[in-house]
């Protein structure tokens, strides 16, 4: 059974079409990218299948349940978790902080330290917990969200172009970590870089104009006709921009 | 543990003051800690929670008028007067609670100021129960507490010190409790909050109830020991100390509104003994405070000398 069902969803605004109709199932466990050129409804979409944005119509529905009609808090207590496309950390407040507001969400009193410290060991700013969010290098700051993403041990993380602005080797490093996130957690991966896509995603859904152009393999992406027009520039190792 | 030792140490040597202070400055010190009760109330919404109200009158009034009303016409004495009064003020914080927190920013300043100034004209309106502008002298009867007469400065000094304990102690707690922490970081980024999970729209509805009650809890104590209830404590200029005391003494810190209250106090006290324009003084203090410590005089102990102070 899928752990993400999505249903004819649709966003308007004021009279533009962002998102069309979009169908999506997601099953547990799987890495899913999400790609498309700017303003595809990317974002659109997965903000109404986080509860930041009320859909015009449509439907979501997350391990069996419906939850369009939920607000965001609710659906992060159900076992979702959202890093934001432009980083948003508590920057006046420590590192350790940060996780451990994430961490909270499950743990409680002895338990959080611990919890904290595994997520920063996992994205490797164990040695940084002391310094301010606000005073990280921003590639610093972007794997801060992931381990308050990991902190939540979420069923479903959504991450929203996570690689955006970071330098190539860091992009490497990154595409590492949401490796190793694969065995535990279903990911719903936004990304422009084609790369870390074909080498992270089990599958991959193309939007463009609001509508699913395509949905497969990596391999079935690769080779399709349509999704080279849109996308991919013809070429096919050509990175999107 | 140092965090707890400075403000338990602090509250030490306030009850060690109670037997060294001459009268004149014992009585001050009395004051000044009913109106950090109040200023403690305040920071627990703007400093903590981040949401700048300037209708908080409205709740150190109902605190007042609740206790003092109570007394007036009801014959009561402080314990039930000072009960009233703080439930008084949590009832009126939860429905103002329900509407205000309906905006946000600016628009919250405004709606919080004009339901305080509809509480104010509400006092004079009613003027044959309230006495009006004038107010009203508490009857004796209303200050005794367990047989003990609050009006005499002994005994109210001591209470004032234990409703100040309790209110420092409690936004200690506060502030280092799971709850406490929501706050800061609605403070800092809300929508962040609000994605990792929690709901900061009931957060914020509980911080705003817990401040009012203080508030309330400190306008009750006010009336009881002072003995006067007065329209003037519900008028714009008691939204707008607390304010100046928490920003002076440091917004989101513990000890902040004490350090800003006793300041400010002083700093009247001692500009009006100079001169009779003693709020010029008082102005240019606080423009200095503003360029030279933004974050007010603990938020600069925080800064430069103790970062994990609370």
């Amino acid at each position: 059974m899928s752990l993400l069902r999505v249903r004819g969803l649709t966003r308007d605004f004021d009279g533009l079409r962002a998102v069309d109709g979009v169908d999506l199932d997601i099953p547990e466990g799987e890495v899913r990218a999400l790609i498309g050129p700017n303003g595809a409804g990317k974002t659109t979409l997965v903000g109404m299948i986080a509860g930041r944005i009320a859909p015009t119509a449509g439907r979501v529905t997350f391990d069996g349940r419906d939850i369009t009609h939920m607000p965001a808090h609710r659906r992060m207590r159900l076992g979702m978790a959202y890093t934001f496309q432009i980083t948003s950390v508590f920057a006046r407040l420590s590192v350790v902080e940060n996780v451990a507001l994430a961490a909270r969400r499950r743990a409680r009193g002895a338990a959080v330290g611990p919890a904290v410290a595994a997520a920063l060991d996992r994205v490797g700013l164990a040695d940084r917990g002391a310094e301010m969010a606000g005073d990280l290098a921003y590639g610093h700051q972007r794997l801060l969200e992931v381990a308050m993403g990991i902190a939540q041990r979420p069923r479903l993380l959504i991450l929203d172009e996570p690689t955006q602005g970071l330098a190539e080797g860091e992009i490497a490093g990154f595409a590492r970590l949401v490796r190793t996130l694969a065995s535990e957690t279903t990911i719903l991966l936004i990304e422009h870089n084609m790369d870390v896509v074909m080498a992270l995603a089990d599958r991959i859904t193309v939007m463009d104009a609001g509508r699913v152009l395509a949905e497969g393999t990596p391999a079935d992406i690769r080779a399709d006709a349509a999704v080279q027009a849109a996308y991919l520039g013809g070429g096919d190792d050509a990175a999107a921009g | 543990m140092r965090a707890l030792a400075l403000h338990a140490g602090l509250l030490a040597m306030l009850f060690a003051l109670h037997f060294a202070l001459p009268a004149y400055h014992h009585g001050n010190l009395a004051r000044v800690m009913v109106l950090a009760s109040y200023a403690i109330g305040y920071n627990l919404l703007f400093g903590y929670a981040g949401l700048l109200s300037l209708g908080h009158a409205l709740f150190f009034a109902s605190g007042m008028y609740g206790a003092g009303l109570l007394v007036e016409h009801g014959g009561a004495g402080a314990g039930p007067a000072m009960l009233a009064g703080t439930a008084a003020a949590a009832l009126v914080s939860a429905a103002l609670a329900l509407v205000a927190l309906r905006t946000r920013g600016v628009a919250f300043m405004i709606v919080t100021l004009m339901f305080a100034q509809a509480g104010f004209l509400t006092i004079l309106h009613f003027g044959d129960w309230t006495g009006g502008d004038e107010g009203f002298v508490l009857p004796q009867a209303g200050r005794m507490l367990w047989g003990i007469d609050l009006s005499t400065p002994d005994a109210r000094y001591l209470a004032a010190l234990a409703l100040f304990s309790a209110c420092l102690l409690g936004s200690l707690a506060l502030a280092r409790a799971p709850f406490g922490r929501v706050l800061v970081a609605i403070r800092e980024n809300e929508e962040r909050a609000r994605m990792l999970g929690y709901d900061t729209l009931a957060h914020k509805r509980a911080a705003m109830i817990l401040s009012g009650t203080v508030s309330g809890a400190a306008g009750a104590a006010y009336a009881i020991l002072f003995g006067y209830v007065g329209a003037s404590f519900a008028e714009v200029q008691y939204s707008i100390l607390p304010l100046l005391w928490v920003l002076l003494g440091g917004a989101g810190t513990v000890l902040g509104p004490f350090i800003g209250a006793l300041f400010m106090f002083y700093l009247i006290d001692l500009a009006s003994g100079v001169t009779t324009a003693h709020m010029l003084i008082a102005g240019v203090a606080l423009v200095a405070l503003t360029l030279y410590a933004p974050q007010g005089l603990m938020g600069e102990v925080r800064r430069r000398l103790w970062r994990g102070l609370p």
